[in-house]
């Protein structure tokens, strides 16, 4: 990782031994002779200089990351800044210039061929801002679909497509054509298209953007959903800060390429690692974010021992109301432990402080 | 002659600052060089005009007629024109030979076909519901039997042979070979240059020597066709399965489809319709070829219109004209009815577009219909599988028992003569004609005077009667103040390749048709296509029209033109006319109604008139389209005077078709030939240059 985070990285709960996805100093640069910058001092120049300098677009830069088994990791950044890049290299739709990526202990940077199409017919899935329908196969032929390349008899696909279809809610449609569905529908088939296969893993490339605002929270909801129900690990691409707020257990932040910082939501909002990702959480309602541990204040001798109490990961706008009620000071506990206190003046400076900026 | 537009859209990139700043200084410098030439033609009027007359013949010529003899000579012993073209055309004209005695030829011993015309007629029909549903197999059905009614039942169904035995070869190779070309660049940048060759060339120039190497019969016909017919379904394959949009090839790409199932399964499917409209393409020009084939004796209509205008016998003409016409509607209608059927319902028509020499294949592309490409909502409801496959079922019995009653019952066999009103419909059109002559006479003779003595004779007299040292540099510096250096390195090598066919004056003569012909070609483009492109209502009730002129094969254009001007060479401007103004017509129309609406509402808001939006906005903003249109214009014009040379149109046409008939000029005719290629290649690539250059204001 090129920027350092202001915390240890957190590991999601859950975690033990391997991790469902490592991803090691991966580059990606597009253009003529790009394998020949990497290594060189041309590495270090930023995308435009390197641009200016040779012809090539550095699109992803020495990115490493782990995702947990279960966790939604979700990748963000502004419109350009190599995330779709990033993405599909982990499956090699785009030939990640150089790198490793590792998918359930199996290693995708050096899979030939056949391999990777068993990894992609297998393990992983992905969810597409444009859909990706084929618009001459009805809802339930789209769904199936990802079977058939691979082979599975009729019966049994069918049977998995029309689970799937009620899965995501789209019971009824299924002899219908893409186009004649809604975006948000759409969606849905792309979404039930990825989990036929019971992948280990889905990614998703922005898959929300095309829809309406309303029609979206709907479907984060879906995947929020899914994600209880089916408890995959997912790889989640975003720009809406919103949106990864939401759905991540972790969030990485990109720009023109590299890391900026990796680090769970409070983490982010909390202690941004700079003015970018500063810039870019100021708008956000921190008392929706934060936990207790971002206002806490050290206890005092004698504070800890009595008194209302709250786990520190309980998130500032759950919380207000305890302390608000409370007289006095409020512990703050991590298990068992008292780690600080919180009083009114701490939550009030996080929700006043909001409403000044906003 | 598109071609390359296509590959290389007109550029469209900004042009470098200073080219700008020509432009300005375009119209004095016009203003200079034809001010120039006007001095020069009052002074060296009629010296070095370079006139052929026509039974002249240069050394050039009689070369070639000495390679011919050689050629036909060595023939029979050398190993590649006996051994290997000389099987192609064995086998090309058994495959006729066998499929006419089938249909269309007695089949000895018997003294009718194997199949009588009742059985060609009910299996046609089969064919017809097979490929694009009832309405088609009603349309198939009255269109055969209309065949007989015209007395033209055989050469009718030989046309129809020529045209699908050509085109069931194109789809054997060409959807292959797009497809091939669409996955595969090295193959792509391989044959998109022999697609482009075989494009520029008007048929017209390759028929001689085609025949010169397969002989003159159905073999030369059927190459030429696909020769003719091939390219636009290649490049509208490969541009079909190029168009699957790249998020649907990643996405099923990231669920591990195989090259194989990717192409079965993805891109044919979903470029399944646009593929239809190249069959369709493929089809139409088949059709046109197949009937210009005649002049290497092909077996069909061609030669029965090419007779009855060469006796000038307008009722025959426009019997076997009709029958030509009704061939392409019928081919049309029902392979676009195969494509709408193919997926989903749709608002519009394919219009073919190609002409001899002129596959147009920026303007196919470009003008594919709508839902060729696009996905549109809502389906009509098609009869269940099971129900169609009953009603195959059922036919298929039917078919068989026509084909075995018509084997049986002479009158069932071969076209009852109580049924052919040939000649009365011919001897009634013939009446017809002279009456509406007659009484139309005071307007086309205003017409044509006013043409004649208005545009023809002067430019006429510009071109033709100025010495070739003075046109030539005038045309260049034409070239270069419009087109730039490439335009003018390109008519160097015309102008030259022209000069030493020896047939310049002759190539002069068929030049100043052809610009008068452009000239008023543009003038109705303009007035029908700014209308189309102002008024829905006006495209709605035009284009169909335009579409069915379009499908019409360019000979039979003349028959009008020939009642109505008899056999002048105004005769053949007046069918280049009625040829070229359709395809003008829609780009100009595409072109004003692409103007962002945008700004036709900005301008409108600060109060203009109609006719100053016309002029002030729409024409200018629509100048690339106008230019796109000349130059269309231009090519279909001219492959049209060309033709024309049969009915009185004189020069180079005149000699192409002499050269086809009279042995001692197949030297000549091949050379006009060449020379007609010259001329428009470097009439083409002026007006593309020029629309690089002026297109974008
Ligand atoms: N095939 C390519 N060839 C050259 N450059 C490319 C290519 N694909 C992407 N890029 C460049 O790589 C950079 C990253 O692009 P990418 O699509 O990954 O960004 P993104 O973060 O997904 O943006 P968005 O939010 O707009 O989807 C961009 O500067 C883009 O121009
Ligand atoms: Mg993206």
């Amino acid at each position: 990782m090129t920027a350092d985070t202001t915390t240890p990285t957190p590991v999601a709960s859950g975690t033990t031994g391997e991790p469902a996805l490592k991803v090691d100093s991966l580059w990606k640069i597009f253009g003529n002779r790009s394998d020949k910058i990497i290594g060189t001092s041309d590495a270090d120049l930023s995308r435009k200089d390197l641009q200016e300098k040779t012809g090539c677009v550095l699109a992803v830069k020495d990115v490493s990351f782990e995702v947990a088994p279960g966790e939604v990791f979700v990748v963000m950044g502004l419109s350009g800044s190599g995330k779709s890049t990033l993405v599909r290299c982990l499956t090699r739709l785009i030939e990640p210039t150089s790198g490793s990526v590792v998918l359930n202990g199996e290693e995708v940077t050096s899979a030939n061929e056949g391999q990777l199409r068993e990894l992609r017919r297998k393990q992983v899935a992905m969810v597409f801002q444009h859909f990706g329908l084929l618009p001459h196969r009805q809802v339930i032929e789209n769904i199936a679909f990802g079977l058939e390349v691979r082979g599975d008899d009729r019966t049994s696909r069918r049977r998995r497509a029309q689970e799937m279809v009620d899965l995501v809610g789209l019971s009824g449609y299924e002899r219908s054509y893409p186009d004649q569905l809604s975006g948000g529908m759409q969606q849905r088939v792309g979404l039930a298209r990825a989990l036929a296969a019971d992948p280990a893993i889905l990614m998703f490339d922005e898959p929300f953007s095309a829809l309406d605002p309303l029609i979206r929270r709907d479907m984060q909801n879906e995947v929020i959903r899914l994600h209880k129900e089916v408890g995959k690990t997912m790889v989640f691409i975003t720009h809406d800060l919103a949106e990864a707020l939401k759905l991540g257990d972790r969030i990485l932040i990109m720009r023109d390429g590299e890391v900026v910082q990796v680090g769970r939501p409070d983490e982010v909002v909390g202690a941004p690692a700079d003015d970018y990702v500063k810039d870019f959480v100021s708008d956000v309602p921190k008392s929706h974010v934060l936990t207790l541990k971002w206002v806490m204040r050290p206890a005092r001798p004698g504070e800890s021992d009595s008194g209302p109490a709250l786990q520190c990961d309980t998130i500032v706008r759950d919380a207000a109301r305890d302390v608000l009620a409370a007289n006095g000071p409020v512990r703050v506990l991590d298990g068992d432990k008292v780690v600080g206190m919180v009083d009114d003046q701490d939550i009030l400076r996080v929700v006043v402080a909001e409403e000044g900026t906003s | 002659m598109t071609v390359q537009v296509l590959a290389r859209p007109v550029n469209k990139e900004a042009e470098p600052p200073t080219e700008r700043a020509k432009n300005r200084h375009t119209m004095p410098l016009l203003g200079a060089v034809i001010v120039v030439w006007v001095v020069g033609w009052l002074i060296f009027r009629n010296h070095d005009t370079l006139v052929l007359s026509f039974q002249q013949q240069t050394d050039f010529h009689k070369w070639i007629n000495d390679l011919r003899d050689n050629i036909q000579a060595s023939a029979q012993h050398n190993w590649f024109f006996h051994g290997v073209i000389g099987k192609i055309t064995t086998f090309f004209n058994w495959l006729v030979e066998q499929i006419q005695h089938l249909f269309s030829l007695p089949a000895f011993p018997r003294p009718v076909p194997q199949v009588g015309w009742l059985g060609v007629l009910v299996l046609l029909g089969w064919v017809g519901y097979a490929v694009a549903g009832a309405r088609s197999a009603i349309l198939v059905l009255v269109t055969v039997f209309l065949f007989g009614i015209l007395g033209a039942w055989q050469d009718s169904v030989d046309t129809l042979i020529i045209t699908l035995i050509a085109v069931a070869i194109c789809v054997i190779i060409g959807l292959p070979l797009g497809i091939a070309m669409a996955r595969n660049k090295l193959v792509s940048t391989l044959v998109t240059p022999v697609l482009d060759t075989m494009q520029t060339m008007p048929a017209f120039a390759y028929l001689a020597p085609l025949a010169l190497i397969f002989g003159i019969g159905a073999s030369s016909a059927v190459v030429c066709t696909l020769i003719y017919a091939l390219p636009p379904l290649v490049r509208i394959t490969e541009h079909g399965i190029r168009s699957v949009p790249a998020t649907t090839l990643e996405a099923a790409g990231s669920l591990g489809v195989t090259k194989r199932q990717l192409l079965r399964q993805v891109q044919i499917p979903m470029a399944k319709r646009t593929i239809v409209v190249g069959i369709n393409q493929c089809t139409m020009a088949a059709l046109s070829m197949a009937t210009i084939a005649a002049f290497v004796s092909s077996p069909g209509l061609g030669q029965d219109v090419e007779q009855a205008l060469q006796n000038l016998d307008v009722g025959g003409s426009a019997v076997y004209g009709f029958a030509i016409v009704i061939i392409a509607i019928m081919l049309d209608r029902t392979t676009t009815a195969a494509s709408e059927r193919s997926e989903k319902q749709s608002a519009a028509r394919v219009a073919s577009v190609g002409g001899p020499g002129v596959m147009l294949v920026t303007v196919v592309l470009e003008h594919l219909p709508r839902w060729a490409s696009e996905e549109t909502k809502g389906r009509r409801p098609l009869p269940s599988k099971a129900f169609r496959r009953g009603i195959l079922g059922i036919g298929l019995v039917v078919v068989a028992i026509s084909i075995w009653l018509s084997r049986q019952y002479l009158s069932l066999a071969s076209f009852p003569k109580s049924l052919d009103f040939g000649t009365d419909i011919s001897n009634k059109v013939s009446d017809f004609s002279d009456w509406f002559v007659n009484l139309a006479e005071p307007v086309t003779n205003a017409f044509k005077n006013v043409v004649t003595y208005g545009l023809l004779n002067p430019l006429q007299s510009l071109l033709g009667e100025s010495p070739f040292w003075l046109i030539a540099p005038v045309i260049l510096a034409l070239a270069l103040i419009l087109g730039g250096w490439r335009a003018l390195a390109v008519s160097v090598v015309c102008e030259a390749i022209i000069f030493g066919t020896g047939l310049w004056h002759d190539t002069m003569v068929t030049l100043t048709m052809t610009l008068v012909a452009t000239v008023l070609v543009m003038l109705v483009a303009v007035v029908l296509g700014v209308s189309m492109g102002r008024s829905r209502r006006a495209d709605t009730i035009i284009r169909p029209v335009l579409d069915t002129f379009q499908t019409i094969p360019p000979f039979v254009y003349l028959v009008p033109a020939l009642a109505l001007f008899g056999p002048t060479r105004f005769t053949a401007i007046v069918a280049a006319i009625a040829y070229g103004v359709p395809i003008a017509t829609k780009l100009v129309a595409d072109g004003i109604r692409g103007v962002a609406p945008t700004t036709v509402e900005a301008a409108r808001a600060s109060g203009i008139t109609r006719w100053q939006m016309i002029r002030k906005v729409q024409l200018p903003m629509a100048r690339e389209a106008l230019l796109l249109s000349t130059n269309q214009g231009i090519l279909y014009v001219l492959s049209m005077v060309v033709i024309g040379g049969l009915v009185g149109g004189g020069s180079l046409g005149y000699i192409v078709v002499s050269g086809f008939s009279q042995d001692q000029l197949f030297g000549k005719g091949l050379a006009a030939g060449i020379a007609i290629t010259a001329l428009g290649v470097m009439l083409d690539r002026i007006a593309r240059y020029t629309a690089a250059r002026h297109g974008r204001a």
